[in-house]
Order: structure tokens, then C-alpha cells, then sequence
């Protein structure tokens, strides 16, 4: 016999069990029992001020450790405000669980106080959900969510508990086993399609890997950096794959896609065979299909199979764990080199430093892709950096060169504006002893930025960049090179960032010259406490290159190049 | 194209919800869709007829599988199965037709199971084919009222082991849930 509990303290058996320490969220009236209980077990709370940012933080928290990322709402507009961050998580497959109080199982069903039908609202945006209207239910509910949030391709996974089920006694029997005969597990990759990705491999004389979330995700970085140096394969990077594999790396291309490199650009357009490894050949990164690496054979290894063939046609489908796949691919493909393909890519390579806007004079601006370049000198390249959505994104996905995984945690799939401060908080509560920068808009800061009071309130070292340009930049961007630069509902007001941060008792400083940029934020990561920078760059500067949406993925829109100076 | 999909699914508040809401999301086209008991308690079996011209059948399948209450799918299309379609149909009829109506409908091996003043209800079951072509039939007469379940179908004889796999772990999950 089991002991006694309420539903509620079930609850927290169950997420003590499953290793939680740390959990995100904002009480409220069919929460309330799940809150009274939380007092009596050892687990951290982080009251946010808006459940957005708390969906944000779990996010953040799993992407920056791997472990499964929790928040807590309550029912109708508690658990509304945290769609936006289910609907990110999920895009990005990011193994999380939210917990919803729901009103009583009697009143169900009839427009009582606070009642949303939140199973039905986030079914499209969760990997599953589920309704608990009863306490002996609540165990096996939780207990299947960590396992299908983690299982194959991970992803966001709500649980939503009546308040009488929260209330109710019941038996705490912990189940042992989960019984879900209709999840996936992953498969060991198949021989025969094995063999014939090795001999494609071995016949290939300009391949490509496209390393992408997969690479994180499956910790696979070893047995890519193994496979990428056996076979001499160059490796480029989707958004969110940076760091899958070093940037100082010989065989690193970097960034693919949209404003992606040129050279990465036609590199991938004139491969003979593309090894996708753990991506999903997104429109970002594709660009107009129907001319999308043309010349390529392509391999694709990818954990979920609604993924293979959904885009891009491929001739071999490893359907598997991508590290486990990688790591039985190595022992089968010969030892290689690609000197003139190399030879070919790296000519490129030479030809973008003269367009790159880091080689080139700022005149007395600040430009927010030299802001990035000495963040990254700054801070050695070390710190985890947490961005928001939009241009200063891609000028850190360019300028700021990640060594290891989980060093960039971003929003890619929903590209979710307001979720890098939420989403730092997060990943500083996974990974206290890592320096954690936030880098954001004018804009997107703002819409999130109530989240300074909770990053006050725990006490947490994270520093905040804001690249302030007066604009949301990237729709500016698209507005100039598309809409004839018709500026609409672009331009924007924004406060006083350093009198904002004084308010909630942060230091700030305003940097609008870049001979105070490293001075700035070296001493700022001498004070240990958290800090921001209001960085005053210039006002109409655009990310390049540019894939515009739908074209030719080598059809890119350039910065002239330019005269060449020592960054 | 028409794809037959069938899929044993775990009998769970919302799972007829769950199929929907992805073939919502992803702008699969269904022609039909029906859900009823199966052999195992707890279980219970879609048969879906999907347009296959916009995205592939086995695309579809792939995204099924993915949802956690469904437990097996398989692409019947291309294997010989039983198709079962019930059709039932209210057509005018005055009373001195009726013995002509019968004899009509009996050779599609249908039959009259409601009799009102000026009309009849025509029962028949079978393949699609089969089901429109009493449907024509009856047109002229003059169709008051029909309502049809949309398609059912299961693999003939003893194939259950070379159907279609849909998926390479299609026949483990099988075994699993049997």
C-alpha cells in the first residue's frame, strides 16, 4: 500500500523523481493547491512576471543542459500567456513540460471563471497533452510526459490538472514503467541503407555535411568531428546547429541559408552529395526548392520520419538516432581528402572578407556586427549567448564564432521576438557557472522585458545587450530591399534602456562608439552582477547576404565590396 | 490519388480530435473518415482515404504514427483488402412501386428497411463502386435523404504479414500491442 497523498503532492513526487530541481511559473486560483504543496519539497521556484517568459525559461533551461525544461500556469489566461512559448519549444523540439491547474472536473465544460479548453488549444503546439481530472491519475500522466517530452525527437508536452484532482487523496504509487505502445522509439540505423550511404561517401568528390539541431540534440558532436576529419568533409551550420561543431575548426563553413555565407551558399549548390545530419532542410536554409542543390546526391539522417522526403527528395534515409548513425557510418567509409573542393570553397572564402563589414572602416559608426565581433573577443568566444529574433540575430549567428554546443540558444523555427531574456534566465538556472549573454533587439527586448524584475529577484548574473537601432531592423531590412523603403509601422520609440534597467536596479550603460565597446563589457564581467548595454548602432543597416525568400539559394543580395582594413 | 490508411489507435478522450487536428494542420486532404471498434478492448481502428496529390501517402502515415495514441498504420492501397461502404437511402416511392423498387435493389443485393407513405429507406453495403452505382441508379426516382459511412477496409486472407509497411517499425509495434 502506497502512501496517501493529494493529487498535488503527487505532483511533486513525481517531478522530484524525474530530477526537477528548478521550475518556472506564476501562481493562481486552479493552480493554488499545486503552489501549497510546492512548500514542502525542495524544489526552486522562479516566479516570472509574465507565464511567457516562464515557457521561455524552461525552454531555456533545457536547451542550455539537455534535461527536460518545467513551468507552471494557471488555467485560462495562465495557460493562453504560455502558448507562444509552447508553440516555440515545439518548433524547435525542445524537451519541455507545462504543468496547468484547470478548473474543477464538475465545472468543466461550462465557461466557468478562468476556464480555457487548453488541451484543445495546444494540441498543434505540443508533442502531446493531456487532461487529469482525477488524483490517481496524476502519476502516470506526469511520469509520460518526461518520457515523450525526451523520447525521439523531444518536444513540449502539457499536463493539465483539475484543482479537485490536485486536491483529492489518492494512493502515491510511483509507476516503474511507462506503457506507451504507440510511441516511436528510435530504431538502430538500417544496414543495407547504411552501406549505401557509405558508398555514396566514398565516391563523392565534393560533399557537404549539413550539420544542424540534430547534432546538439543527440550529442553528437564527437562522432561529427570524428566523421568530418576521417572523411575530410567540410561541415556547414544551420541556425541551430552553431556549435555542433567548432567555428575554429578547419573543415567549419559556418552558416548556411538565408544570410548565410555566399561561399556556404554555392558550396552547397555545387556539391555532389549533402550528408543532412540531424536538420531538416527548412525554406530558410533551402531556399527556392525546385533548384536547391542540383547537383547533389543527398543523404538524409533524421530521427523523425514524417521529416524524410517532406522538403527535399533524398536517395538514402537514415531514419535513426543521429550520433548512433554517425557513429556506424565512421568504421564503414574510407579515409578521404577533398584538397581542390576545399581548394574551391576556400576561394570564396578569400573573396567575402573584402565584402564583409568587419573588414571594413566604420568611419566613427557603431555597427552592430563590430558590437557582436568584440562581445565575442571580450568574453573569449565562451560565453552562452541567448538571442532574440531578428537582425542582431544573424549578426551573431555571423560574428560571434561558437566552439561548443549549447553556447547559442535561439529561437528558430517560430522565431519567437521577447524570448531571449526569459530564455537567459533560463539557461543561467541550468548552468550557474557559465557567462550568459543576452543579445536583443530594441524590439523584441521590449516585449519581454518585465523579465528584468525576475532576473533581479533570483539574484542572477546575465548580461543584456541591446542592439538599439530605432527600428525593427529586419522587417526594415525587408521593407528597403523589397517594399521600396516604405517604412511601415517600422520606426520605433523606445525608453531610456539605461534608466529602464536603473529601475529594476540593474547598471547600464550607453555605448555608442566602438572604442568603448570592450572597455564597457570587460568591466561589466568584472562586477559579476548583471548588467546592460544600450549599444546606439547604426540606424539602417542591413544583414548580408541575403537569400531573399524564395529565390535561388545562390541568388543573394551582397555588400559591395569595399575597402579592406585590419578589424 | 486516393491513399487507404488504416490505423489502430488507443481508445483516448480526444484521439479522433488529435487525427483531425493534423490533417487540419498540414492541409491533408481526407475523402473519409471512419472510426469504430476493434478486435482488442482499448483499441480502436481508422480507416482514412486521403488525396495524395499534394503530399505523399507515406508522409502522411509518418506524421500519424508521430501522434502518440495511434499505434500501428498501414497503407492498404496497393494490397487486396475487403472494402465495405453501408449506404443508407431515403427515395420516393409510391406504394404501387415498391415491389418494382425491391426487385431493383435486390440485385445489388440491397434492400428496403423502411417504408413510409411516399418514400422508402434502401439499405446496401459494399465497395464504393458498388454503392454509387445504386445510388445513380436511384437518382431519377428522386433522393430524398442519404447518409454513407465512408469506406472500411481490412487486408484479405493472409497477408496481414506483407502488408504495406508504412514504416520499418510498423510490424514491432504490431507485436507490441497484441
Amino acid at each position: 500500500m502506497g502512501q496517501m497523498l493529494t493529487g498535488a503532492q503527487i505532483l511533486w513526487e513525481c517531478l522530484l523523481r524525474e530530477g526537477v530541481e528548478t521550475v518556472f511559473g506564476y501562481p493562481g486560483g486552479a493552480i493554488l493547491p499545486a503552489y501549497d504543496a510546492m512548500l514542502d519539497y525542495p524544489i526552486r521556484h522562479v516566479l516570472v512576471r509574465h507565464e511567457q517568459g516562464a515557457a521561455h525559461m524552461a525552454d531555456g533551461y533545457a536547451r542550455a543542459s539537455g534535461k527536460v525544461g518545467v513551468a507552471v500556469a494557471t488555467s485560462g489566461p495562465g495557460a493562453t500567456n504560455l502558448t507562444t512559448g509552447i508553440a516555440t519549444a515545439m518548433m524547435d523540439s525542445i524537451p519541455t513540460v507545462f504543468i496547468t491547474g484547470q478548473v474543477p472536473s464538475k465545472l468543466l465544460g461550462t465557461d466557468a471563471f478562468q476556464e480555457t479548453d487548453v488541451t484543445g488549444i495546444t494540441l498543434p503546439i505540443t508533442k502531446h497533452n493531456a487532461l487529469v481530472t482525477d488524483a490517481s491519475h496524476i502519476a502516470t500522466a506526469i511520469r509520460e510526459a518526461f518520457h515523450i517530452a525526451k523520447s525521439g525527437r523531444p518536444g513540449p508536452v502539457l499536463v493539465d490538472i483539475c484543482k479537485d484532482a490536485q486536491q483529492a487523496k489518492t494512493e502515491f504509487v510511483w509507476p516503474e514503467t511507462v506503457d506507451l505502445p504507440g510511441l516511436e522509439e528510435a530504431a538502430p540505423p538500417d544496414a543495407k541503407e547504411l552501406a549505401r550511404a557509405a558508398e555514396m561517401i566514398a565516391a563523392a568528390e565534393r560533399p557537404l555535411i549539413l550539420a544542424g539541431h540534430g547534432v546538439l540534440k543527440s550529442g553528437a558532436s564527437e562522432a561529427l568531428r570524428a566523421f568530418a576529419e576521417k572523411t575530410g568533409t567540410p561541415v556547414a551550420l544551420t541556425l541551430l546547429g552553431l556549435g555542433g561543431f567548432p567555428a575554429s575548426h578547419p573543415l567549419s563553413l559556418g552558416m548556411m541559408g538565408m544570410h548565410g555565407e555566399a561561399y556556404v551558399n554555392r558550396a552547397i549548390q555545387r556539391s555532389d552529395l549533402l550528408l543532412a545530419f540531424g536538420m531538416r532542410f527548412d525554406d530558410r536554409v533551402t531556399g527556392n526548392l525546385k533548384t536547391y542543390a542540383p547537383l547533389a546526391k543527398k543523404i538524409h539522417v533524421e530521427i523523425d520520419p514524417s521529416e524524410v522526403g517532406k522538403n527535399v527528395a533524398v536517395d538514402v534515409a537514415l531514419v535513426a538516432d543521429l550520433r548512433v548513425a554517425i557513429e556506424a557510418l565512421i568504421p564503414r567509409v574510407p579515409a578521404g581528402r577533398h584538397e581542390a573542393w576545399l581548394k574551391e570553397i576556400g576561394e570564396g572564402r578569400d573573396e567575402t572578407r573584402s565584402r564583409d563589414i568587419l573588414h571594413q572602416p566604420d568611419g566613427g559608426r557603431l555597427y552592430a556586427a563590430h558590437v557582436i565581433h568584440d562581445l565575442w573577443k571580450a568574453t573569449h568566444g565562451e560565453a552562452i549567448v541567448v538571442t532574440d529574433v531578428g537582425q542582431h540575430q544573424m549578426w551573431e549567428a555571423q560574428y560571434y564564432a561558437h566552439e561548443r554546443p549549447r553556447s547559442l540558444i535561439t529561437s528558430g523555427g517560430l522565431g519567437t521576438m521577447g524570448f531571449a531574456l526569459p530564455a537567459a534566465i533560463g539557461a543561467k538556472m541550468a548552468r550557474p557557472d557559465a557567462e550568459v549573454w543576452v543579445v536583443a533587439g530594441d524590439g523584441g527586448f521590449q516585449m519581454t522585458s518585465c523579465e528584468l524584475a525576475t532576473l533581479q529577484q533570483e539574484q542572477l548574473d546575465i548580461k543584456i545587450a541591446v542592439i538599439n537601432n530605432g527600428y525593427l531592423g529586419m522587417v526594415r531590412q525587408w521593407q528597403e530591399f523589397f517594399y521600396d523603403k516604405r517604412y511601415a509601422a517600422t520606426p520605433m520609440l523606445s525608453p531610456d534602456f539605461v534608466l529602464l534597467a536603473g529601475a529594476y536596479g540593474i547598471a547600464a550603460h550607453r555605448v555608442s562608439r566602438r572604442e568603448d565597446v570592450t572597455p564597457a563589457v570587460e568591466a561589466a564581467r568584472r562586477s559579476g552582477k548583471a548588467a546592460l548595454f544600450d549599444f546606439r548602432v547604426e540606424k539602417e543597416e542591413s544583414v548580408y547576404p541575403m537569400v531573399p525568400a524564395g529565390a535561388n539559394l545562390d541568388a543573394m543580395v551582397r555588400r559591395p565590396a569595399g575597402e579592406e582594413v585590419q578589424a | 490519388m486516393k491513399h487507404t490508411l488504416v490505423a489502430r489507435v488507443q481508445d483516448q478522450p480526444g484521439v479522433l480530435n488529435r487525427v483531425a487536428s493534423l490533417f487540419r494542420r498540414r492541409a491533408f486532404n481526407i475523402e473519409s473518415l471512419t472510426v469504430g471498434g476493434s478486435e482488442t478492448p482499448a483499441y480502436s481502428r481508422m480507416t482514412i482515404v486521403v488525396d495524395t496529390a499534394r503530399v505523399p501517402a507515406h508522409l502522411v502515415a509518418a506524421n500519424l504514427r508521430k501522434l502518440v495514441p495511434v499505434t500501428e498504420v498501414r497503407d492498404v492501397t496497393h494490397i487486396p483488402t475487403v472494402d465495405r461502404d453501408l449506404a443508407l437511402i431515403r427515395v420516393r416511392c409510391d406504394p404501387a412501386a415498391r415491389a418494382e423498387l425491391s426487385g431493383l435493389v435486390s440485385i445489388f443485393r440491397a434492400r428496403i428497411v423502411d417504408v413510409g407513405t411516399d418514400s422508402v429507406i434502401v439499405e446496401i453495403t459494399g465497395d464504393q463502386e458498388k454503392v454509387d452505382g445504386l445510388v445513380e441508379l436511384l437518382r431519377p426516382r428522386g433522393i430524398v435523404e442519404m447518409v454513407r459511412t465512408g469506406k472500411i477496409a481490412m487486408v484479405r486472407g493472409g497477408t496481414a504479414e506483407s502488408a504495406d509497411q508504412v514504416n520499418g517499425r510498423q510490424s514491432e509495434n504490431a507485436e507490441r500491442v497484441s
